[in-house]
């Protein structure tokens, strides 16, 4: 649920198909910048009732599905 | 509650430098300036300071409301980046005017233009006798630039905006919030000579962190709007204009898709002038107003936010 969301909003961020992001594909991959990463942290955190702090090292949709469902407990 | 506007204006010097230009300066491009910060040209002053932008938007503003300088019975100003900590701006374009009224400055960085209304509209309360007072934003912040700083010396430019207002019933609400603290934005003053002082010079430009202040601007413009909204019983169909701060295309734009605004209903002038600090808001009132898209008795939305932090946001009838 957490990475098919996530999934989402970055297809819709770079007009990307969905069925291309995969929990492997980095952020870096999809051109999209720290300031896409921020909209997409603050839509998660609505989203999931989270605070989520982006960091560097969170740069895959893999260990960004982790960090979220980690944070929902 | 306590006034009108009755004129507004600018003055932004006449070198305009385009985002080629920067990118001779620092490693950067109009791509990643355009898509990233939504500025495609800013103007830096060669010739004036601070105090001397704010003159002639004061100037300006005071011929649109077609009043003469003598009737002002206060100036309220602010900047970040006078030439002079004492005087105060407002104290020179008193000078500048040849008035003998109150002056002086409010300091709240991008959102000081938001403080200076509250600071008026307290005054035209406490002092019964003030018919007029005048409010200027002004800014020569390429001096307070790093121009090393590919981050942010492409995002602000120079320029002035300003305001006459008259008591009146025009000032509806506003809302306004501090979260002190220096650790997402900063400029820093030079620490001076004192050989007994020990503290790090911290280099004395502006430092932003760029995702915290996005988040919080995003944040603050999403609720400063909603609780204007709300508590004056409103929708946003009955809001014709939002004149936020032009800090950055994509704070605006982003905040308009969550609260579910069109995009449209944001004034923006922000590729033209970058952002003006607390001159963003009276420079792009000035504009709208100046556009005719603006009818007396439209409501209008102002929103700002930056250092302290502080954000505030105001509802006026025009």
């Amino acid at each position: 649920m957490v990475q098919e969301k996530i999934i989402e909003l970055l297809a819709e961020a770079t007009d990307t198909d969905a069925a291309e992001i995969t929990a492997d594909t980095a952020f870096a991959d999809l051109g999209i910048d720290s300031l896409d990463l921020t909209e997409m942290a603050m839509q998660l955190e609505e989203e999931f009732d989270i605070e989520l702090e982006m960091k560097p090292e969170i740069n895959t949709v893999g260990k960004l599905t982790e960090v979220v469902e980690s944070l929902r407990g | 509650m306590s006034f009108r506007i009755i004129g507004t204006g600018m003055h932004v010097p006449s070198k305009v430098v385009t985002n080629d230009d920067l990118a001779q300066i620092v490693d950067t491009n109009d791509e990643w300036i355009s898509k990233r910060v939504g500025v495609k040209e800013r103007r830096f002053s060669e010739d004036e300071f601070a105090s001397e932008l704010g003159l002639k938007a004061a100037q300006n503003a005071i011929a649109d409301a077609g009043i003469n300088p003598e009737e002002i019975d206060a100036i309220f100003a602010a900047t970040v980046s006078g030439e002079t900590s004492s005087p105060s701006m407002a104290c020179m374009i008193q000078h500048g005017l040849g008035v003998s009224c109150m002056a002086m400055d409010v300091s709240a960085a991008c959102s000081a233009f938001l403080f200076l209304l509250e600071t008026a509209a307290a005054f035209f309360a406490l002092h019964q006798e003030y018919k007029k007072i005048l409010v200027v934003g002004t800014e020569r912040i390429s001096g307070i630039l790093d121009f090393t700083d590919r981050s942010t010396c492409v995002i602000f430019g120079d320029g002035a905006g300003a305001a006459v207002l008259e008591r009146g019933e025009n000032y509806l609400d506003s809302v306004m919030t501090v979260k002190g603290g220096d650790d997402v934005i900063k400029i820093a003053h030079y620490n001076g000579n004192s050989p007994y002082f020990k503290k790090e010079q911290v280099s004395p430009y502006i430092h932003m962190q760029g995702q915290e202040t996005f988040k919080y601007a995003v944040t603050s413009i999403s609720q400063d709007i909603t609780t204007l909204l709300e508590r004056n019983h409103l929708t946003i169909d009955d809001i014709a204009w939002i004149v936020p701060h032009q800090a950055n295309k994509r704070i605006i734009d982003f905040a308009a898709k969550r609260l579910g605004i069109a995009k449209e209903k944001f004034f923006c002038n922000i590729e033209k002038y970058g952002n003006t600090s607390s001159a963003s808001v009276p420079i792009a009132l000035d504009e709208l107003a100046k556009s005719g898209n603006l009818k007396r008795g439209d409501k209008i939305i102002l929103c700002a936010f930056g250092g302290g932090l502080s954000n505030a946001a105001c509802l006026i009838e025009w």
